[in-house]
């Protein structure tokens, strides 16, 4: 098994939109190698044909009749919005 | 003698008789938290103009003879990852440091109706993340037997709230332990019900197939009664289960005489302390005069419960914490360079070390190249956590043993060694996988510290767990002990 990398790290913090700082980075790749390499574990079961859980109850696709409810108040659905005007959440240019 | 000393059924007797009123409930509840909190720590907000105002709306109606409703005027604390509208919800996280929501969680409903008034929300591990509520962004919250130990977590500052006579009982959420833990590091009653069993709409999702609202009391019958209020179907969660709640009280007070128990070895095995396994016995001993009988049996795949949970919850939490985006709610910074600055720079500064951590983890695991080696793994090993369970259960009523290998450790003993933190978690992580409903009593001590007993059941049997935890205490006085703040 490859150890995580710095670059690795780097990597996936992209991915989850995160920032990792400079005296961070060395300590995350250290932890996430111990934890993996303890997850290495498993690779010691069998589980040839063993079905995935993804969910412990029977789950069932629910209908109902399409009949438009009333829905959440705009002003309100902003009142946790950092920034917002004209009915719309505002953010920095996307486009330079 | 504090109010809180007897359970609800007694309170609701002494409301009747005019006794006492819902304002001297109330008032014993901020009262104490007045007097212990600065050292306990529990809450993050309190709800004090409103808890009182609906005092006096409870108590005119109380004049008027209607105390009709399960929890009339009973003062409750609630996790605060559990919305609650236009009361500040944080998550303990200084992502949602003055998020104030907009509706409220389904379970805070039905607590509404039935009469509860809220009086505040109580500290957490950040997002639920962490086994000691020492990862939350605002305070430590302390063992109210020991002030230099942990309440143990997530939801440490409800355990705490209830051990330390703040409430009589509260809301928090179990995950891998969250409630159980907490509990039996406090001294009290910690239910997780059965997965579905309980709307999770309005609880902020940390690992959606693993969450479960739970209940934390001081005694069995106030769990079951608590329970009674807020389980059921909720079409506002596909995931809550559409099975008949039963009447918990009534199936309460019947014996055990005959019911089987299993004892999984791995249970007892290294790592507990001789304490706990003490205590295990001396309880394993009860069950017998009580006319019930134990085997032992074995849970092989149990041991391989903690990285299968790291890895599963990881991924969902990677996932469900994506919607913090610095854009519809939750903590922006200034001056940010663009879009992606924006997302980045909200996350960094707004999530804990812990949360990343976890996210990170999430994102590895659920990577292309590591997908199946991981992921896909560990949910198999899900599914045989699961058929060991279903296979002793086929022969057994409930299984038995501890909740924690020790008593709560000392304060920052854990938070730095995040696998040896996680370890801790073994006894209850199973549970969680397995989606059945467990519970955790008080069943000792060890250096003035609580021990807790953990009872678990069938999918959807909460009913025979309550009964077990019930008559175990009637013949014990381990829930009637308190700390002295």
């Amino acid at each position: 098994m490859a150890r995580i990398t710095r670059e690795d790290v780097e990597r996936l913090a992209d991915t989850a939109r995160l920032y990792i700082l400079e005296d961070e980075i060395e300590q995350m790749t250290e932890e996430l190698n111990k934890i993996t390499e303890y997850a290495q574990t498993l690779q010691k079961v069998d589980t040839t044909g063993v079905e995935p859980t993804t969910h412990v109850i029977e789950l069932t696709n629910i209908m109902r009749d399409d009949i438009p409810e009333e829905g959440m108040d705009r002003d309100l659905l902003f009142k946790n919005a950092p920034d917002h005007e004209d009915g719309q959440f505002k953010v920095p240019s996307v486009l330079d | 003698m504090s109010l809180f000393e007897h359970t609800l059924a007694e309170i609701q007797e002494l409301l009747r008789k005019k006794e006492v009123t819902v304002s001297d409930l109330v008032e014993e509840s901020f009262k104490r938290i007045q007097e212990v909190d600065d050292k306990v720590q529990a809450f993050i907000s309190l709800d004090e103009e409103r808890a009182w105002q609906k005092a006096k709306e409870l108590d005119d109606q109380l004049a008027n003879g209607e105390v009709d409703r399960p929890l009339f005027g009973m003062p409750i604390a609630i996790k605060d990852n559990i919305v609650t509208q236009d009361l500040r919800t944080t998550c303990a996280s200084k992502m949602l440091e003055n998020f104030l929501p907009i509706y409220n969680a389904t379970v805070m409903d039905k607590l509404e109706k039935a009469g509860a008034i809220t009086v505040g929300k109580t500290n957490m591990d950040e997002f639920a993340m962490g086994g000691t509520t020492e990862t939350s962004y605002f305070q430590k919250t302390r063992n109210p037997w020991n002030l230099d130990h942990v309440p143990g977590g997530s939801s440490g500052g409800s355990a705490a709230a209830v051990a330390a006579g703040e409430v009589p009982f509260a809301l928090g959420s179990d995950t891998g332990g969250s409630v159980r833990q907490p509990a039996a590091y406090c001294g009290v009653v910690g239910m997780k019900p059965t997965y579905g069993r309980v709307s999770r709409y309005g609880l902020v999702a940390f690992a959606s197939s693993l969450d479960q609202i739970g209940t934390i009391t001081r005694n069995v019958a106030d769990s079951a009664q608590l329970l009674q209020v807020i389980a059921g179907l909720d079409e506002k969660d596909s995931t809550s289960a559409n099975v008949p709640v039963p009447d918990y009280m009534k199936e309460l007070n019947g014996d055990i005489k005959g019911m089987k128990i299993a004892v999984p070895k791995e249970f007892l095995s290294e790592g507990i302390s001789e304490e706990v396994r003490r205590s295990v016995e001396a309880a394993l001993a009860k069950f017998t005069e009580l006319g019930a009988t134990w085997e032992e049996v074995s849970l092989p795949h149990v041991k391989y419960s903690v990285p299968v949970y790291y890895i599963v919850s990881s991924a969902e939490a990677f996932s469900n914490l994506a919607r913090f985006d610095g854009i519809r709610y939750g903590y922006r910074p200034e001056d940010v360079k663009g879009l992606e600055d924006l997302y980045k720079k909200s996350r960094s500064e707004g999530f804990g070390t812990e949360v990343k951590r976890r996210i990170l983890l999430g994102a590895f695991v659920l990577s292309s190249e590591n997908y199946d080696t991981y992921f896909k793994k560990a949910q198999q090993v899900r599914t045989l956590i699961r058929q060991d369970f279903d296979k002793i259960f086929a022969d057994y009523d409930v299984i038995v043993g501890p909740t924690t290998p020790t008593a709560a450790p000392e304060l920052g003993k854990l938070v730095d060694d995040p696998l040896t933190m996680y370890m801790r978690d073994i006894l209850t992580i199973p549970v969680n996988l397995a989606g059945l409903p467990a519970i955790s009593i008080p069943c000792g001590f060890a250096n003035g510290l609580p021990l807790g007993l953990q009872i678990i059941g069938k999918q959807f049997a909460e009913s025979t767990v309550f009964r077990t935890a019930h008559a175990f205490e009637q013949v014990t006085d381990f829930h009637k002990q308190r700390p002295q703040l």
